[in-house]
């Protein structure tokens, strides 16, 4: 038995432990940022329209006018305000006062009876594209209703030649927080991973402990090693408290296995505390290295993962940037986990890209430390 | 303004220009963030991958999934030819939705009867499963109104004319890369004021430039003065930007944008004074503008509309100035706007901006020494 | 580069020879910052005997830590051998560092872990066993007095707690061979002298070989070989009483009892044969160029002067040999543009029971001194003694917790902003800003402090003159030599002619030569009139202030001239007392006071 690198290595990991303990910053990287990311995203963030403030314009309340208009009242969706006229009504569209017109002309009864088709003026505000289209969607949705409504009133109800059935599998409800909460998990492990690892070594360079830890018998592996397992159990109780939230606050289901699930996080784990190495031997002062981990490991994380925005709808080039993060492979698999099951298919190919990536950031960080200060 | 403040103000861009890391850290990430914002951060759906498993062979069922095909939301990547196809598919995310049309589609129809169509998506990512379920239904819909107008020979009750006001091709692009100039700004402001204290007292400089008859206001203006100017700079330059190379279009007047923006920045440059007033060191000023930036972005409403939140979320919105320039930008952006318009927005930005920075220059004074 | 001198390159023979711990051979290191090639190292070869401690002493810059560096096989050589122990450092340096002890010169200690916690990792990493541990632990703490502080954060030590700690460390396991790289710099003179015993007691009682480097030429003496080492080459490699030998007769101490000491420096050194005059009490110590004594045709006319032969030290060839080779032209005297004589009157600093708390701690516990227009005030003490936090005080950077103190009639803290014009302050370490051209940094603060048009114009040119900055104007004031720096924040201070200025530790870090070329300057502004309140570490120094108090705690030990200060304290040592012995004579009857109270 050779005790010295044990030995060695326990030091390391032990002083390591104690300087997460103490050090406040660490704690707020590794505990309060997660948390605070937990509770927006779960609870704050959705991309539904719900509440929209539709303004009706009524010239002439008849029967057919007011049952248009009582769609509006009924759904869930819309939250009507009736007004006197389109100046009025396009004057509250400009200040913001409302998302949408609905102008029903003065003729519009009479015309619909006399099978004139006339028009439904609907006026959206396009700045918020998103929300626009689907109020769009709902208003088409409230039209149709009206329409079947109308025919069945004469007597010869409307077949609509093509009836929609829509599934909208794992996540019928289409809870944002569903999908959500999986991707946040990706941010936390970044955050954890390279943030926190990136900024480490570069402290040891700047307070000079650096060359006091070289001198010792202790090897480059070690060293590495010392400081890996730290980050790595802080990261993996990040992830528990994670997981533990995403269960009992937003009960976001986990169809997969759990196992699995911890499997690839300590793989993605692994290598974003790689990119944290990385960062922070090639530059060893602490604000360059937060900065460069900041725009290199946790804005992608955030934007290019596949988290909020989706990847297939970003231009070519940028789709062939996010195949360079790290996170993009996590997030697949984490949503898939979360919410199909273990499907191997697509957890297979991303943890073979997680792997490759690993082995390229410690492979050249291992190249990088030599025990020398050059 | 007294030469020495002007010599101050000098030096603070001396300070932060000549060195060529701090100049790099100004300018770089703003411009990178730019880019992958600008192009990356899209709710639009493209080329969603759809896959069509038709059990009919008759004429209707094809008429209207060449509806599909021609639509440019959708890139069919495959036709199925058995059921036991379409759960591996979605599950190894093959397609995003698949659509399924029914055995006796084109019989139902030829008998006045109803073709019964599926729509299959792939919820994990929800957002995209709505804006897909929203594009087939908006299909389908256009498709129904024509066949009934032409097999009744009837015109309907009364048929919808939307438009979009301000975005009229409903372009997310055109909302989002207006947010980032109010997101950029919040940034570079931030980091530039909340770092110089810091990095003075580091370097020991900050007890030189106390010693000075320097007055402490005259220190505060000339560490808010580089802040103003790179953030009100850096905005003007993604303003441009936008305009030039993402082809927003600019409608409103830039006059009335200006003096919203300062106030903004103002409150930002508030806002880094009391995180360097508070950090000892570059790096707690750091992590102090990162705690800030991350929740203040997310509270703001720039990727996710403000009324989707809870309540006690909604309430802590109104403490976020960048909530209420994000509006005001896009509004003049977009809607062209005029003050009068979203004075609403400006005088609680105003109230958070003077609110800040007269509790930055109360901490500035008590925690300078 | 020739020599006149006989100190040899080879080390001194004699004692019956064991192999040699340390060989280095035709050592070449360079490198490469911004694009511009240094040598650090050029053609070194050296040899280092066993069982004896062998100084490495050179100035700031001379390439001491990259020889440590490259001994303890952090850096590799571009050219030559260099072998430790017998082993290649460069081929195999973790067989050299599992048998070497290196202190670093910034020891990384972890300050956020105890002292306990840091004596645990270094056991860890230098794999000693866990029954051994106790004992040495024991045996390492009671020699450094570290018993009573096992579970402190060692940021939270003393500078000189923090040294030993460090030195704790690297003997964890003993080494046969210890590197230190300057062990005692920043530290005071009772823990200097602390560490010396505990150096002396690894060789003596553990036969260990030690190689220290040190920029303080006093410690030359307690080396048994001395290896002097400037811009990069070894100049001479023998016993220090050897190299001392070099300017035997040339040393000499002038008095002359009617003129004061600074005048009669200033006289001195202008003399064209005298290399070097340096107050020492009430007298001058002078090295002159040849054997022959100082002719002191530079002092006013009828003075009476007496001219006595010294023993030579160290340090007298030091300067002897540097100051032929740098063949300085520096102008020492600094020309302020008016007199100052608006300070005439009372005293211009005045401290009253002055308390300064952090928490429960009394970092300055009721201080009270005063300081008379023109004169040269020093606040002596160790690292914590409270000298800084006084001096803070005095500037208005920091608030009062109880008690006063006035500069020139005024509270710098509540004055107005206009009354700091009055003062110029040079900070501990070098604090303009680094990225801004010595022209840039001369323009700010000449602004800062009001000066404008054609005044500001000129000052800014007196500037450049009087400190030789003018090749320099156009220079980052962080690529600056460190001299240059120096004279740069100097520059700063002074540019508005203030009537007090104050020095916090202004020579830390800086070589003997412009620690001379320094005090100088400063001599020359008291005897213009300004007021100079100054802290520091370096014991010498003292001997330039006019009047000084002596600090520990927070307290004040005691307060006068230095020789009533060496008269009073510096004990019965059978020789003419120094500052350090009444430094260390005051500290010890301070530390007893404390243990019987």
């Amino acid at each position: 038995m050779k005790p010295g690198p044990l030995l060695r290595l326990r030091g390391m990991i032990r002083k390591e432990w104690l300087q997460v303990v103490r050090d406040p910053s660490s704690i707020a990287i590794a505990f309060f940022l997660p948390l605070l990311l937990l509770l927006i995203f779960g609870y704050g963030v959705s991309l539904d329209a719900t509440n929209i403030r539709m303004g009706l314009v009524i010239e002439q309340p008849d029967t057919a006018s007011l049952s248009f208009a009582g769609g509006f009242e009924q759904s869930a969706y819309f939250a009507p305000v009736r007004l006197a006229s389109i100046q009025e009504a396009e004057a509250a569209l400009r200040a913001s006062a409302i998302d949408g017109i609905v102008w029903l002309r003065h003729d519009f009864g009479a015309d619909s009876l006399s099978a004139q088709s006339p028009p439904i003026g609907v006026l959206v505000n396009g700045v918020d594209a998103n929300t626009a289209r689907l109020i769009e969607g709902y208003v088409q949705g409230i039209w149709f209703g009206w329409l079947e409504q109308q025919a069945e009133r004469a007597g010869r109800p409307l077949r609509s030649p093509v009836q929609l059935e829509q599934r909208i599998w794992f996540n019928p409800q289409v809870r944002s927080t569903d999908f959500l909460v999986p991707g946040i998990l990706a941010v936390i492990m970044t955050l954890i991973g390279a943030l926190l690892t990136a900024l480490v070594i570069a402290r040891e360079w700047e307070r000079g402990t650096m060359e006091s830890l070289l001198v010792t018998r202790i090897s480059v592996n070690e060293i590495l090693l010392g400081k890996l397992i730290p980050y790595f159990i802080l990261g993996m109780g990040g992830l528990l408290l994670s997981l533990v939230m995403a269960h009992v606050l937003f009960h976001v289901p986990l169809r997969g296995s759990l196992w699995l699930l911890f499997a690839v996080s300590a793989l993605f784990l692994w290598v974003a505390l790689g990119m944290g190495f990385f960062i922070s031997t090639v530059f060893r002062s602490q604000f360059v290295a937060a900065l460069v981990a900041m725009i290199s490991t946790f804005l992608p994380a955030f934007i290019l993962s596949g988290f909020i925005f989706d990847i297939r709808s970003m231009p070519a080039f940028i789709q062939g940037v996010t195949y360079l993060i790290a996170a993009r492979y996590y997030v697949a698999i984490l949503q898939t986990l979360f919410l199909v099951g273990n499907v191997w298919s697509v957890i297979l190919p991303n943890a073979a890209a997680l792997t490759a990536m690993g082995l390229f950031f410690h492979g050249l960080v291992y190249r990088k430390t030599r025990k020398r200060l050059e | 303004m007294g030469p020495r403040l002007l010599a101050l103000i000098v030096k603070e861009f001396l300070a932060l220009f000549r060195d060529r890391k701090s100049r790099l850290a100004v300018i770089v990430p703003p411009i990178l963030q730019l880019l992958i914002f600008g192009y990356a951060a899209t709710f639009d759906l493209e080329h969603a991958t759809l896959a069509i498993y038709n059990e009919d062979s008759g004429a209707f069922s094809r008429d209207l999934i060449g509806r599909f095909e021609r639509s440019p939301a959708f890139e069919v990547v495959g036709y199925l030819r058995s059921e036991e196809e379409i759960k591996p598919l979605i599950d190894r995310k093959g397609a995003l939705l698949v659509l399924r049309v029914g055995e006796q589609c084109s019989a139902n129809v030829a008998q006045g009867e109803s073709c019964a169509v599926q729509a299959l998506i792939d919820g994990r990512n929800s957002n995209t499963a709505m804006l897909a379920l929203n594009y087939v239904r908006s299909i389908i819909t256009d498709f129904n109104e024509e066949r009934i107008e032409q097999t009744t020979g009837t015109s309907l009750p009364a048929r919808l004319a939307i438009r979009a006001w301000f975005n009229p091709n409903l372009e997310s692009r055109w909302f989002i890369v207006p947010g980032i100039v109010a997101l950029l700004a919040m940034i570079v402001t931030l980091v530039v004021t909340a770092l110089s204290v810091a990095r003075e007292r580091e370097a020991g400089t900050f007890d030189q430039l106390l010693v000075t008859p320097l007055r402490p206001w005259e220190i505060l203006i000339g560490k808010a003065m580089p802040g103003l100017i790179v953030g009100v700079g850096e905005a003007s330059l993604i303003v441009a930007a936008a305009v030039y190379w993402f082809r927003v279009p600019l409608v409103g007047d830039l006059l009335t944008l200006y003096p919203a923006l300062i106030i903004y920045v103002l409150s930002i440059i508030g806002i880094g004074l009391m995180i360097s007033s508070f950090s000892a060191t570059l790096q707690q000023a750091l992590l102090g503008s990162f705690l800030f930036i991350v929740p203040a972005v997310t509270l703001s409403g720039f990727s996710t509309p403000i009324a989707n939140m809870p309540d006690f979320m909604q309430a802590l919105t109104y403490l976020d100035p960048m909530r209420y320039f994000l509006t005001i930008v896009r509004r003049v952006f977009l809607e062209g706007a005029g003050s009068e318009y979203f004075w609403n927005d400006l005088w609680p930005m105003s109230l958070i901006a003077v609110a800040t920075l007269s509790l930055a220059t109360w901490l500035f004074r008590h925690r300078m020494y | 580069m020739e020599h006149s001198t006989a100190v040899t390159d080879i080390p001194p023979q004699g004692e019956p020879q064991s192999p040699p711990v340390l060989v280095l051979d035709g050592v070449v290191k360079t490198f490469t910052v911004e694009k511009k090639r240094i040598v650090a190292l050029d053609d070194v070869s050296c040899t280092v005997r066993p069982g004896m401690v062998t100084g490495l002493i050179g100035p700031d810059g001379a390439g001491k830590t990259t020889l440590m560096r490259l001994c303890a096989g952090l850096l590799a050589p571009d050219q030559g051998t260099l072998r430790a122990l017998g082993l290649d450092a460069v081929a195999e340096p973790l067989a050299v560092q599992a048998r070497i002890g290196y202190m670093p010169q910034r020891f990384g200690l972890y300050e956020d872990l105890s002292v306990r916690e840091n004596l645990d990792l270094y056991a860890d990493l230098q794999g000693v066993a866990a029954t051994a541990r106790p004992e040495r632990y024991r045996q390492l703490l009671a020699m450094a007095g570290l018993e009573g502080f096992q579970g402190r954060l060692a940021g939270r030590l003393s500078g000189g707690m923090k040294q030993k700690l460090g030195l704790v460390c690297t003997l964890v396991r003993p080494p046969r061979l210890l590197l230190l790289d300057e062990p005692t710099v920043g530290v005071d003179p009772v823990s200097r002298r602390e560490l010396w015993q505990i150096v002396y007691h690894l060789v003596e009682a553990e036969g260990m070989s030690v190689l220290l480097s040190t920029a303080y030429l006093d410690e030359a003496e307690r080396c048994a070989e001395v290896v002097l080492i400037h811009g990069g080459r070894i100049l001479g490699h023998d016993r220090p009483q050897a190299f001392s030998r070099q300017v035997d007769g040339r040393t000499w101490l002038v008095r002359a009892p009617a003129l004061a000491k600074r005048a009669l420096q200033r006289a001195l050194s202008r003399e064209p044969a005298v290399l070097d005059a340096l107050i020492l009490g009430t007298a001058v110590r002078v090295v002159s160029r040849d054997r022959r004594p100082p002719a002191l045709s530079t002092l006013p006319a009828a003075t009476e002067a007496e001219v006595a032969p010294v023993a030579p030290r160290f340090e007298d060839y030091f300067v002897a040999t540097l100051k032929d080779e740098t063949a300085n032209g520096n102008n020492n005297h600094i020309a302020l543009g008016t007199v100052n004589s608006r300070t005439n009157g009372g005293d211009v600093i005045t401290v009253d029971n002055l308390v300064r708390r952090f928490g429960d701690f009394f970092a300055v516990d009721h201080v009270s001194f005063r300081v008379r227009p023109g004169e040269i005030f020093g606040l002596l003490g160790a690292n914590g003694a409270g000298k800084t936090t006084t001096f803070r005080m005095l500037c208005g950077l920091l608030p009062i917790t109880s008690g006063a103190c006035t500069v020139a009639g005024m509270n710098l803290r509540t004055a107005a902003a206009a009354a700091r014009a009055r003062i110029g302050y040079m900070a501990q370490k070098f604090s303009l800003y680094g990225n801004l051209t010595v022209l840039q940094n001369l323009r700010f603060f000449s602004s800062a402090y009001g000066l404008r048009g054609a005044r500001r114009r000129d000052q800014i040119d007196w500037a450049l003159a009087t400190f030789d900055l003018e090749p320099y104007a156009a220079t980052e004031s962080q690529d600056l030599p460190l001299g240059f720096k120096q004279r740069l924040a100097l520059a700063v201070a002074l540019m508005h002619e203030p009537e007090v200025l104050f020095l916090d530790e202004p020579t830390s870090g800086v070589d003997p030569l412009a620690r001379r070329e320094f005090w100088a300057q400063i001599n020359s502004l008291a005897d213009q009139g300004v007021t100079v309140l100054v802290t520091t570490h370096f014991m010498e120094e003292a001997e330039y202030c006019d009047r000084l108090v002596i600090m520990a705690d927070g307290r004040v030990l005691a307060e006068g001239t230095p020789e009533e200060m060496k008269e009073r304290h510096g004990g019965a040592q059978g020789r003419e007392a120094t500052m350090e012995d009444a430094f260390i004579g005051l500290l010890e009857a301070h530390q007893l006071t404390g243990a019987t109270a």
